[in-house]
């Protein structure tokens, strides 16, 4: 038996086996790792959650949310202000409590825009939030040197995030193998007809955009303290609504791994190629973008069914390669 | 009394009326056909039975209980289904799960996920299409496309079928095959209303048919009634045999 046909045969064991070896990796680096990748890797699993939180909702509605970079702030924005009253899990859980509460509003006002309507109002959003915050903060409550948080144990900090990775994982598993994964995605095929086939499409659409704001604010906490000083501009950076996207179109949005693969490629080349190739790097990713979605429109995981099909057919051949051989010798 | 009825039906768009103080009755189990030019408020109308936008006066009536007002999903699962003129197939999953949709959502009651792919794949078979279920939609032909619609509305066990223009575009031979399929939904003791413009498959189904003719009810009756009636023939019938003489 060889390693293509195992694969093959026992799909399921070999996916959790591959799930369980990245846990025990993730889970164990803080013991041997350096501070360097240790970060490195709270950082991919932060961008997961975001990306994955993202495509959950956007990429099987095809509504563009760009309000990533808001729930996510707003996650940061709560550990930057109750740091030290309260302990660290209930901060967490309130900046997600106040980033979802935050996307309901959001929702409630604009899932009835379309297309590229709902795209521009959340970027607004986004930009305006900022602002609004950026000024309450300096002229207001008049923290004008932003925020300081102390420094954390960086091995404290990827387990938490590790933790919320799994939730999130998790939980947009089980919603888009549920009915509701499947409302979502039959709004994204023909909205009118997702209507008129039973489907409450507005209270589909708040709910699970509601949710999937959560895992964002819930992460802007947790990696608020890897920030070590927080502001209402960096928080709010719009970048953090693009990047996720990105992710998940690069990764592929058919699948849940998608955007986690993606993440992690994405992720690790931000950190390597902005230190090594500064000017190149928006470049190099400019071009990849480019040409996944040029070439790849289903995202690198599109690519596995074919590498799949060839690996097949290459052993195959080699198979037949081999019993030609042998009635060769006999 | 009938299983849908309005009164006074009427929409404007802007200052047009789309259609205009429409009275109309469809009974338990009948084949009702729907027809007139286009632009004559066919697909309006159905639009307005189903929910898409709101009357601007008028009242309509399914089961006795009033529509006004309600969402298309509250509409759907109260027994009234459709399909659409210009297939609006879920194009970003299988077949099969196209019609899971319906199974799903469509009715009143939670339905577990074991009976709603029973529903689903029992709906698929109906009209045809089990070999296909789990093909991409985008892969089948368009007519196969009207199909899955019409196994996606039967996946919600509706009471009442609104078809627009299933048979647009079929051959002959797809013709007489979507008027069985039409003929064993109604058995199945589903009443339809049906616009439809291959006069041969509305002569053949429908007990009755009403003529809108901008966005107006002009006549109404049996087929043979409305073949010999001197306005349909002048507006809708004459148009058509000078078209294809």
């Amino acid at each position: 038996m060889n390693i293509a046909s195992f694969a093959s045969a026992h799909k399921k064991l070999v996916t959790v086996g591959f799930i369980l070896l990245v846990l025990i990796f993730l889970a164990t680096l803080p013991l041997y790792g350096n501070d360097y990748y240790i970060n490195l890797l709270t950082t991919i699993l932060m961008y997961t959650i975001l990306a994955v939180s993202w495509a959950m909702f956007s990429g099987a509605t095809g509504y563009m949310s760009l309000a990533t970079a808001a729930f996510f702030g707003v996650g940061i924005m709560a550990m930057a202000f109750l740091y030290g009253t309260l302990p660290f899990p209930v901060i967490v859980v309130i900046g997600g409590v106040l980033a979802s509460a935050l996307a309901f509003l959001i929702g409630l006002v604009t899932l009835r825009l379309k297309g590229i309507y709902f795209a521009i109002f959340t970027f607004g959003f986004v930009m305006f939030i900022s602002q609004t915050a950026y000024y309450t903060d300096v002229n207001i409550l008049g923290n004008a040197w932003g925020h300081e948080l102390p420094l954390m144990d960086p091995g404290m900090l990827h387990y938490a995030m590790l933790g919320l990775t799994v939730m999130t994982l998790l939980t947009i598993y089980f919603i888009r193998r549920s009915r509701y994964g499947l409302a979502l995605l039959s709004i994204g095929g023909s909205e009118e007809a997702a209507e008129h086939m039973g489907i409450n499409t507005t209270m589909t659409k708040i709910v699970l955009f509601t949710i999937s704001s959560v895992f964002m604010g819930a992460a802007g906490a947790i990696y608020a303290p890897a920030l070590i000083h927080v502001e209402a501009r960096i928080a709010f950076n719009v970048f953090n609504s693009f990047v996720p996207i990105l992710m998940a179109i690069f990764g592929g949005m058919g699948q849940l791994y998608g955007p986690v693969v993606g993440a992690a490629v994405f992720g690790y080349l931000d950190r390597t190629l902005r230190v090594e190739l500064q000017e190149y790097f928006m470049l190099a990713f400019g071009i990849i973008l480019v040409a996944v979605i040029l070439f790849l429109p289903n995202g690198i995981v599109g690519l596995l069914p074919t590498l799949q099909e060839r690996l097949r057919r290459l052993t195959a051949r080699l198979r037949k390669g081999g019993e030609t051989e042998q009635h060769a010798n006999t | 009394m009938p299983i849908l009825e309005g009164q006074g039906v009427t929409k404007y768009f802007g200052g047009l009326a789309a259609v205009s103080k429409v009275d109309f009755a469809v009974d338990h189990g009948e084949i009702v056909g729907l027809i007139g030019p286009n632009g004559a408020g066919k697909t309006t109308l159905f639009n307005l039975i189903s929910g898409t936008y709101p009357l601007s006066s008028g009242e309509v009536r399914f089961k006795g209980q009033k529509l006004n007002g309600l969402k298309p999903h509250r509409i759907c699962r109260m027994g009234l289904s459709r399909t659409f003129q210009e297939t609006k197939v879920f194009g970003n999953m299988p077949v099969l799960q196209n019609v899971l949709v319906g199974a799903f959502f469509g009715t009143p009651t939670h339905v577990s996920g074991a009976d709603a792919a029973k529903e689903a794949s029992r709906a698929l078979e109906f009209v045809g299409l089990s070999a296909m279920a789990g093909y991409p939609i985008q892969d089948l032909t368009l007519v196969n496309q009207k199909r899955v619609e019409v196994a996606r509305a039967l996946a919600t066990k509706p009471e009442l079928l609104l078809l627009d223009e299933l048979m647009a575009g079929l051959n002959p031979a797809e013709v007489s095959e979507a008027m069985g399929l039409v003929k064993r939904i109604r058995d199945r003791g589903i009443t339809i209303f049906m616009v439809e413009h291959v006069m041969k498959a509305i002569m053949g189904v429908c007990g009755r048919i009403m003529v809108l003719h901008h966005g107006e009810k002009i006549a109404e009756g049996t087929c043979n009634e409305i073949s010999c009636n001197k306005t349909v023939i002048d507006i809708y019938l004459g148009e058509e045999t000078h078209a294809g003489s």
